[in-house]
């Protein structure tokens, strides 16, 4: 599949959005993101890149134009339902502290009211995915690695095979031999499950190191969007340019 | 009787369920009222009238409006008391006090004889050296040293009137009554002010001043019972009508040294007016259900005083933790909320419970509502700082993840409060449980009503006997708590509470 026949179906899609907390955060947004691809939002931070993602989960509203989420409308009721099918993981885990490696990482599967049998099934195919051994099933998030907890949340995201999953910044408050470490983990993920991935970073290298398609944002919009190495190779202002170099 | 039988419903133990509604006795809480309540009782009960006595019900409102209320049939009441504390009535002749309590549903019936005023009492050994008798008598003697109880010392119908009366030329100081006597006998002052009855009175070598220009009031024991007391039992009560004069009653208070002194303090002084027949089989029954082993009243008080505090924390907990769950994420609001709890529970316990008896009247339903709203306040803090502190990445989380308001709370924002809103039932629990113990000064019974009892009598066995239990409950809860929260709260979740 090439860039150019994903976008034509795209997995989400922007026309024309807005977003205005005391200012506009957002104006006039226009873009589309290929399905089964991971795209990476990048920009600096106050960039409107984390706004961007929650407009895609519904939990803001555009202000302006129209959000589409897999070919449909974000629906006006009944958004939990539609949250649901959308996995979701952001910095520093953000794992439930009372709750069991094990239950953190079934929780999507319990809410659609899986049988025991499946969820322990694909949380054991997931953990074999990522290298998450037995013996932390019963471990509370706190007993474990930064790294190891980042992993959880990308098996909980994942839980319920979502057709899209949005990852917030989940990298960055990881050390950076472990961040190798998830940064292969992920991948493997992400071959075996073909998910379409959104991830928000402010990491350009990371952005180059893992996505498939490229967004910079700044100035409360869309900076430059394509293919990473056509990005790199033709950047259209300076200020993606002086972004480019950060990952030299 | 409609709401007698509905404090009935709340869980009276009393014997308010058995066949007719006995007539209800009450006391106020010191020992004179005690003696003289139970003397009604047992001699209604001698006439085979079914009577219970209200041991120390409180104070005169609360004696007062129980009775006008219907929550009690008879007290033994002063005229003093009725002319200054319960009507505003400035010459306090008979038939005044009469008009004046008639439109509440109230009659005097003829009073007991003595009369407990105010009588200032110096040494034997100096009344004769100085040949005192009559108050008039000390105003030639500006030297004696008068030391008066606070009370006495600032009341107009105490010194300040009676000096003015008398033209006293004394500059008295205040003392505590308990340490009056005492300071008499060893000659640490010359005069001092007393209640004509007091049983003290005897153990001392005192005389008594005769009030010669009648300056004190007079305060006759009389006993005030609803208009529409059953004529049988009105015509029992009234054979007390002069019965007593200050020496015997005296005599009496002396001899009432604890609760089953009162018993048989009462019994004799029953016996004496009222012969020595009567249906005795019944009144001796009701006379031992009047008074039950000390284990037996110690449960029953220990179970009353446990359905009180559970009573009140159970729907307090529920309603301070919804409260919150509803209220959590709008700041203003839970401010707000944790601030009128706060402010519920800065009102003194007593003036609570006084302000409930119009409303609710005396008994089990004021006492759970006043516990309830002083339980209110530790619950609802905790639940909303806690349910309000949660991490806001893990909030967002949650929305992130299609959960459900109700299983937000249910999964994810009750379980992560729930160490802190458990440390706010602790402690409700424990305020609770020591709270309780003043629920007996509006006859809701419990561990506090031997206490109340205990210190009206002066009687430190009676008073432990409700204390020590009261302890042991609350340290028995904190126990409890301690190990349900073991079994409710994750090990490293449980270290974060502060308390």
């Amino acid at each position: 599949m090439n860039a150019a026949e994903s976008v034509a179906r795209p997995a989400v899609r922007f026309r024309g959005v807005g977003k205005r907390f005391a200012n506009w955060v957002l104006r006039r947004v226009n873009l589309e993101l290929p399905a089964g691809r991971t795209s990476a939002l990048v920009g600096a931070s106050g960039c409107g890149k984390t706004t961007a993602l929650q407009l895609v989960n519904g939990v803001y509203r555009p202000d302006e134009g129209e959000v589409e989420v897999l070919g449909a409308p974000v629906p006006e009721t009944g958004v939990e339902a539609f949250r649901r099918r959308i996995g979701y993981a952001v910095q520093g885990a953000g794992l439930f502290p009372h709750m069991t490696v094990v239950e953190n990482a079934v929780l999507p599967g319990r809410l659609e009211r899986w049988s025991e049998a499946r969820l322990q099934a694909r949380r054991r195919e997931l953990f074999g995915l990522v290298g998450l051994a037995a013996e932390l099933n019963d471990r509370y998030p706190h007993q474990l690695s930064g790294g190891q907890q980042q992993r959880v949340a990308l098996c909980r995201a994942l839980m319920i095979r979502p057709a899209l999953m949005l990852l917030d910044e989940p990298f960055s408050a990881v050390d950076p031999i472990a961040r190798m470490e998830l940064y292969v983990r992920f991948e493997q993920l992400r071959e075996h499950e073909g998910v379409t991935t959104v991830l928000v970073t402010h990491d350009m290298r990371e952005a180059f190191r893992l996505a498939d398609y490229l967004v910079v944002m700044g100035d409360g919009g869309v900076l430059q969007a394509g293919v990473p190495d056509e990005v790199a190779a033709a950047p259209a202002n300076d200020v993606v340019r002086a972004l480019l170099a950060s990952a030299a | 009787m409609r709401r007698r039988r509905a404090l009935a419903l709340l869980g009276c133990v009393a014997a308010a369920a058995v066949g007719a509604e006995p007539v209800v006795v009450a006391s106020k809480n010191f020992r004179e009222s005690y003696v003289l309540g139970e003397a009604l009782a047992q001699l209604l009960r001698r006439e085979g009238v079914p009577a219970r006595h209200a041991r120390g019900l409180g104070g005169t409102k609360v004696c007062y409006d129980a009775l006008v209320a219907g929550e009690v049939d008879v007290y033994v009441e002063y005229t003093g008391t009725i002319a200054e504390g319960i009507k505003r009535v400035p010459v306090a002749t008979w038939a005044n006090l009469s008009v004046a309590l008639a439109p509440d549903g109230v009659e005097m019936l003829p009073a007991f004889g003595f009369n407990n005023t105010y009588v200032l009492a110096v040494s034997n050994a100096l009344a004769e050296d100085r040949g005192l008798a009559k108050v008039s008598d000390l105003v030639g003697h500006p030297d004696l040293r008068v030391a008066v109880s606070h009370e006495f010392l600032d009341r107009p119908d105490g010194w300040p009137g009676l000096r003015a009366r008398y033209g006293l030329p004394q500059r008295p100081d205040g003392v505590e009554h308990a340490l009056a006597y005492r300071a008499i006998g060893n000659g640490a002052i010359d005069v001092t002010d007393a209640y004509s009855t007091d049983g003290e009175l005897t153990r001392y070598p005192l005389t008594l001043l005769e009030d010669d220009l009648g300056f004190f009031p007079a305060y006759l024991a009389v006993p005030l019972a609803r208009a529409d007391l059953p004529a049988r039992a009105r015509e029992v009560i009234m054979r007390v009508s002069g019965t007593l004069d200050d020496v015997e009653m005296r005599a009496m208070n002396a001899a009432a040294i604890d609760a089953d002194a009162v018993v048989r303090v009462a019994a004799s002084y029953v016996r004496g007016i009222a012969g020595p027949a009567g249906p005795g089989a019944v009144a001796a029954r009701e006379a031992a259900l009047d008074a039950p082993s000390f284990w037996r009243r110690l449960a029953a008080n220990a179970g009353r005083h446990l359905a009180l505090v559970f009573g009140a924390l159970a729907p307090a907990v529920l309603a301070a933790v919804a409260l919150a769950v509803l209220i959590f994420k709008i700041g203003w609001l839970s401010r707000s909320a944790v601030y009128v709890a706060g402010l519920l529970q800065t009102v003194p316990s007593i003036a609570l419970l006084a302000l409930l008896i119009p409303l609710l009247g005396i008994g089990v339903a004021p006492a759970v509502l006043a516990l309830f709203l002083y339980a209110l306040l530790p619950i609802l803090r905790n639940a909303v700082t806690a349910l309000g502190g949660i991490d806001p990445t893990l909030r967002r989380v949650a929305t992130a993840m299609g959960l459900r308001a109700t299983e937000e709370l249910r999964l994810i924002f009750v379980p992560l409060a729930m160490p802190a809103i458990l440390a706010g039932v602790r402690t409700a629990a424990v305020i609770t449980i020591g709270t309780a113990t003043l629920a007996a000064f509006i006859g809701a019974g419990g561990l506090g009503d031997p206490i109340v009892t205990g210190l009206a009598l002066n009687d430190p066995g009676l008073v432990l006997e409700g204390a020590i239990p009261a302890a042991l409950l609350a340290v028995g809860t904190e126990l409890t708590f301690e190990a349900g929260e073991r079994m409710l709260v994750p090990g490293h979740l449980r270290a974060r509470v502060d308390r």
